[in-house]
């Protein structure tokens, strides 16, 4: 399926990659940009393949690969690191049976971490697609990851 | 924790946790935009020299004075030569708010989008710009709705928007907002732009700087959120209001945040010139105290020595360290500065775009120096090669933390240590 809808939205300029390749990969539901995405962005701004793929891959936030339905980014900032981020990403590990940087089997989260989520006040912290948890501890975890699970 | 502490003087954060941030109304009824039609009124030249006057330095890290660096993009600025249309010059945004510990402009687009805007304004009229962009970095998705929904609001009302025939008059100045999607290089202003631009986050070669060449190769105003938030109340109460506050070299207000081992992590604004001592005990609740990283990964580390200096530009320069973005990281006795400096250099490891040599393997270096417990000095000396040789400020920080570590605990790190 060609994203045209998403490409129309936006003036065929450069300046406009890093909206569009955010709207393609979270309007799509697949958090990740396919190949065919990023062709049809290259033709649409007319810039070369190479340099759609080149700004895809650069930026952490943006995946090339095939990602679970729920994304979590958990912090490793030094700030996080000192208050436990190492603990918690075990448990998290544990808990989804995944390392950080897969999926998981059911194709429902994918575990990544983040340099800084600038949440350094209630570290450890996460984000899970759009949103915020802080404070993290074994039991947050469990109920949060279960809820999600459920939903 | 929206109330202010009794001891912090609000500026930037006045309005925090007394307006809705979602209210066009609350932020007008709290004098709101009063300072842009202010502003306006004045010749362009007058808005500027007010803030040379103010002395308002760059609240990103770098502290660089605001004031200068629109004087300088005004002046790279071609004279309108009608009929030919004015030549395009830009404000932008800097929201790419990625230094670990350092959470200010988060705070304030979340709780008080409209200030931001209006000193994106009013610096838009200063500068004779027609075209603003924020650069958000995509994490701070609440502060990426509320400033969309702030300048919803602002168009509405006639502050934004219009064809850009006019820059400066009334309502004639378009803001756009940009995503950035994880990428710490790129609040650094050049990064930035050719962020803005839809490339790569690489570096460019300095100077020129973007007062003369920045986004589009036009001349480009950069500034933190918290710089331009700063300004509608300089503008509103004067330079010579600003500069009674703070200290001589640094006057007026910062927005520091706390965290780590604090009993009340936070946001606290208060005078340049507060003591280290008043702000992580006074405020923050810190209790046996060990070490405090200030200014972030790319920031200094001092020990207990430098309670009583005053948190200004100067004073902590000759003590070694820097006050950066204002993130204050405090480590409790027991805290391994080694784990803390291992996880520094593995942060700037990743962030390392790649683009140049000596930041690119100087920081696979360090990263595997400090693994293998190699001496303190040694990494310093690899620390100084690169900042000798990278072309940007992330090759050019590791220094900063390794060099304050040599001054203040030169026995954490070597190989007897944890």
């Amino acid at each position: 399926m060609v994203p045209t809808q998403t490409l129309r939205k936006h003036p065929p300029l450069q300046e406009n990659l890093l909206l569009i390749l955010h709207e393609l990969q979270n309007g799509s539901g697949r958090n990740y940009l396919t190949e065919e995405d990023l062709q049809a962005v290259a033709e649409y701004l007319n810039i070369t393949r190479a340099a759609v793929y080149g700004v895809a891959t650069y930026y952490s936030m943006l995946s090339v690969k095939p990602r679970g339905r729920h994304v979590i980014r958990l912090c490793k900032s030094p700030v996080c690191d000192m208050m436990g981020a190492p603990g918690v990403t075990r448990i998290l590990e544990e808990l989804l049976g995944v390392a950080v940087g897969e999926t998981t089997p059911d194709g429902v989260f994918t575990l990544e971490e983040s340099a800084c989520l600038g949440r350094c006040d209630s570290a450890v912290s996460m984000m899970i697609d759009g949103q915020y948890y802080g404070a993290l501890d074994a039991p947050a975890l469990a109920r949060i990851i279960g809820r999600f699970r459920r939903g | 924790m929206a109330e202010a502490h009794p001891a912090e003087t609000r500026i930037t954060l006045r309005n925090v946790g007394s307006i809705d941030p979602e209210k066009i109304e609350d932020y007008l009824n709290a004098g709101g935009y009063r300072s842009l039609a202010k502003a306006r009124a004045m010749p362009r030249e007058a808005v500027i020299e007010e803030l040379v006057a103010a002395s308002l330095r760059g609240r990103g890290g770098a502290g660089f004075s605001a004031g200068l660096k629109e004087r300088f993009t005004r002046q790279a600025t071609a004279p309108p030569a009608p009929p030919a249309p004015p030549a395009p010059v830009y404000v932008v945004c800097n929201a790419d708010e990625g230094e670990p510990g350092t959470f200010k402009d988060r705070i304030i687009m979340e709780r008080d989008p409209h200030l931001l805007i209006e000193g994106i304004l009013i610096a838009a009229h200063a500068i004779g710009a027609a075209r603003a962009y924020i650069y958000i970095r995509a994490e701070y998705d609440t502060s990426i709705r509320r400033v969309r929904r702030a300048l919803e609001q602002a168009r509405e009302r006639g502050f934004t928007g219009g064809n850009g025939a006019s820059p400066g008059a009334g309502g004639a100045v378009e803001i756009e907002i940009r995503l950035g999607a994880g990428s710490y290089l790129c609040g650094e202003e050049l990064t930035l732009l050719e962020s803005l631009e839809g490339k790569r986050g690489y570096p460019r070669i300095k100077p020129p700087f973007p007062a003369e060449v920045g986004l589009f190769g036009a001349p480009t105003l950069v500034n933190n959120v918290e710089t331009l938030a700063t300004i509608p109340a300089i503008i509103d109460r004067g330079a010579a209001w600003y500069t009674g506050l703070g200290t001589p070299d640094s006057p007026g207000t910062k927005i520091f945040t706390v965290s780590g081992d604090v009993a009340r992590p936070g946001y606290y604004e208060v005078e340049l010139g507060t003591t280290l001592r008043e702000l992580i005990f006074g405020f923050a609740g810190a209790d046996k105290l060990k070490a405090v990283l200030i200014g972030g990964a790319a920031g200094t580390f001092v020990d207990a020595s430098v309670l009583d200096t005053p948190l200004c530009y100067d004073a902590l320069k000759e003590k070694g360290a820097v006050l950066g973005s204002g993130a204050v990281i405090v480590m409790a006795d027991g805290r391994s500065l080694r784990r803390m400096t291992t996880s520094i250099l593995e942060f700037f490891e990743h962030e390392s775009c790649g683009k140049c040599v000596p930041c690119r393997v100087g920081m696979t270096l360090l990263v595997r120096m400090i693994r293998r417990k190699e001496p303190l000095e040694a990494l310093v000396r690899e620390s100084e090669y690169m900042a000798a040789n990278s072309l940007c400020p992330l090759g050019q920080s590791p220094i900063l933390p390794l060099r304050s570590l040599a001054r203040y605990f030169p026995a954490e790190i070597d190989g007897s240590e944890g």
